[in-house]
């Protein structure tokens, strides 16, 4: 069978996504409208309807002048990344007339329909549908089919309904760069049969060998692969039941079936969940859901479902729950690990105590601490949500700290000396031995309103009565306060 | 019969395992680290979020590791003694510290037992004074005392008292923290005169 090779180009992909949305009033009348892409300091239109196009704008020109000729232009800053995830969608939504489906360009699709023509009756049928269909949805394109990806570029980009020869086709249809296509030009080969008709020596000698090998793909003498795109993964199972279940064990054990699916998936694309959601439909079409977020990617089954239990024990099952669906909604790389006999740690368990602790009061309030490179008492750890940060660093002070930290707590007291009598806490306290001074210098780089008040002096004052608690003098703006207590 | 073995420091600390205990007193908090330490492994602490009060990672490295500390901070006391139980019961930490400042109830203090038992872990119950429940183990009363005779960068030499035991007696005893040998220190009675 004869390769067939349908080329869909879209010459205002961008501007034709954006009015198609509905974004803007213009959708429906057809007036001006552009997009505009700034660089090098100049706002210049990126894309433009045909409205925009018979006034005489085009694309590259300066918005400033456009607005010139056009005052009631329309504008919207352009989306490449948004442009780039609506011409995936079009070649998904291409997979209806054949398999094989690739990208061409930023704004274009080549489809290798070999083989799947007839499916809706004959090649030009299938064109026409695809026309159709495309007109409908608001994108302006140009589709050809050809034997080769070469020639349906050439004819997408370059042809006319009048003939489908390329051999009468301009030399730039042959996708070579601007630079070759002018020096072809001045040396009067216009037209690709101009090409054809020198020996192909002389064109290699003086173009190098890219022209010819353009030449070739369009003619078919050499093959050309339409790289198509892959499937991306869905972490979605789900589960149709005949009769309708109520029971915590039927659901449980149902969920135990999905989720060992679930986790075949994962497993196969070495992944694992992050956060699940478990739907159960209920025979009166209400739905609820159960949603779990692990401490730990994971694809365990037979450790994810009793973490399930505590969701599960709060689901109103009503009449009946007849289907279940179990969706990945985060999932995050988990690579395979070796197993050794050096692998002695095993955080499985806590990280497990994590998830459950965190489906009750929330994964973001267990925290760990990190050390943190600064002199300021406060500011020396970090506390950072266990689930999202791995145990590290070295804990080392030079001096001693208190084991708990409160915000200062004035107390009455003069001179730069520890008071020898002071209240604290309803506290009449004796110093029995002080320790110090220890300057600490706020960090003037970094703003914070507990350190407006200067450089402090810390003493550690040993009480008669027993406390040992962290005082601070400040000498900039006298007085003293309570930071810690050690012990 | 008397048996002066009961009464050494050493049968009496670490105290029971799988088990729940009450600390109170004003250096509570050193008894919590100190048991984390000898115990070795991870150590859970549930508290509550309001506190303003915070736990200093860079004064607890000289007792414990700071990476070996998580910290979970529930909504309300119902909620600490909930997760304190679910850590208990799962027994992948080897001491779950719950921060409390309402009366445990029997019911809840007979539940963490129960929890402790199955997951074999400790619990402890940081608790203020005159606060504990029936169905603990043991209750120790903590604090500090003032030691003119030795030198101040030593560690703090406290007080430590059982003043509840289900299997035991009640006693005293005057420590200090050891930072080289990470280890509960007793000093003689004599060496305080």
């Amino acid at each position: 069978m004869r390769k067939r090779v349908v080329s869909m180009w879209f010459p205002r992909l961008p501007s034709d996504r954006v009015l198609r949305a509905g974004l803007l009033h213009t959708a429906n009348d057809n007036r001006p409208f552009a997009l505009i892409h700034h660089e090098k300091n100049t706002d210049r239109i990126y894309c433009l309807n045909d409205a925009a196009e018979t006034q005489c704008l085009h694309r590259g020109m300066v918005l400033s002048d456009a607005r010139a000729y056009c005052p009631d232009l329309q504008s919207q800053p352009a989306d490449r990344i948004a442009d780039a995830k609506f011409l995936h969608t079009l070649a998904r939504w291409s997979k209806r007339y054949c398999p094989w489906v690739g990208l061409d360009g930023t704004d274009g699709l080549m489809l290798n329909i070999t083989g799947s023509a007839h499916l809706f009756g004959g090649e030009a049928a299938m064109l026409d549908d695809m026309r159709h269909r495309l007109a409908r949805a608001g994108l302006s394109s140009h589709i050809a089919a050809a034997n080769t990806r070469g020639a349906a570029w050439a004819l997408t980009h370059y042809g006319h309904k009048a003939h489908d020869d390329i051999r009468a086709l301009p030399v730039a249809a042959l996708r070579i760069d601007a630079k070759t296509d002018t020096a072809l030009q001045r040396l009067g080969l216009r037209k690709i049969s101009d090409l054809l008709a020198l020996p192909r020596a002389t064109i290699v000698r003086r173009f190098g060998p890219d022209v010819v090998l353009r030449l070739d793909q369009a003619m078919g003498a050499q093959d050309e692969v339409i790289s198509p795109l892959g499937e991306t993964p869905h972490y979605g199972v789900r589960l149709t039941l005949p009769d309708p279940i109520g029971l915590i064990e039927d659901v449980m054990m149902a969920t135990d079936r999905l989720l060992a699916r679930l986790c075949d998936k994962l497993k196969d694309q070495e992944m694992g969940a992050r956060q699940l959601q478990l739907t159960l439909r209920r025979v009166d079409q209400g739905a609820q859901q159960v949603e779990l977020r692990l401490a730990a990617p994971m694809r365990d089954a037979a450790r994810i479902l009793p973490l399930f239990a505590r969701g599960v024990d709060t689901v109103d099952a009503g009449y009946g729950i007849d289907q279940m669906r179990l969706e990945a909604t985060q999932v995050e790389r988990l690579l395979n690990a070796q197993f050794t006999s050096t692998t002695t740690s095993n955080p499985d368990d806590l990280n497990d105590l994590i998830t459950r602790l965190g489906n009750r009061i929330g994964l973001d309030n267990i925290h760990r601490f990190l050390p943190a490179d600064s002199h300021i008492p406060e500011r020396s750890f970090q506390t950072v949500p266990a689930a999202y940060s791995t145990a590290s660093g070295s804990w080392a002070s030079l001096r001693p700290r208190p084991l708990r930290l409160f915000a200062p707590e004035p107390i009455a007291a003069g001179g730069s000396k520890p008071p020898q009598k002071f209240r604290w806490r309803r506290m009449s306290l004796t110093t029995g031995r002080a320790t110090g001074p220890e300057r600490i210098a706020p960090e003037w780089w970094l703003p914070d309103d507990n350190w407006r008040s200067g450089v402090r002096d810390y003493w550690t004052v040993d009480t008669r009565e027993g406390r040992r608690l962290w005082l601070f003098y400040t000498p900039q703006d006298p007085g003293w306060f309570v930071h810690g207590e050690f012990a | 019969m008397y048996n002066p073995r009961m009464t050494a420091f050493e049968s009496q600390f670490p105290p029971m395992a799988s088990r729940t205990h009450e600390v109170c007193g004003p250096s509570a908090m050193t008894f919590a680290v100190a048991l984390g330490a000898r115990l070795g492994g991870k150590v859970l602490w549930v508290r509550e979020a309001w506190r303003s009060e915070q736990i200093n990672p860079v004064g607890i490295a000289p007792y414990l590791d700071p990476q070996h500390l998580l910290l979970a901070q529930a909504q309300n006391h119902l909620d600490v003694l909930a997760s304190a139980e679910e850590a208990l019961r799962s027994g992948s930490v080897a001491l779950v510290v719950m921060e409390v400042t309402q009366p445990v109830g029997l019911t809840e203090g007979r539940r963490l037992q129960l929890a402790a038992q199955s997951g074999k872990t400790m619990g402890l119950c940081v608790l203020p004074e005159g606060m504990g429940s029936n169905a603990a183990q043991t209750r120790w009363h903590c604090a500090p005392i003032f030691d003119a005779a030795n030198a101040a960068e030593d560690s703090t030499l406290q007080r430590w008292k059982i003043i509840k035991n289900k299997s035991g007696t009640n006693k005293a005893w005057s420590v200090r923290w050891n930072a080289q040998t990470r280890r509960i220190n007793v000093v003689s009675e004599i060496a305080q005169r």
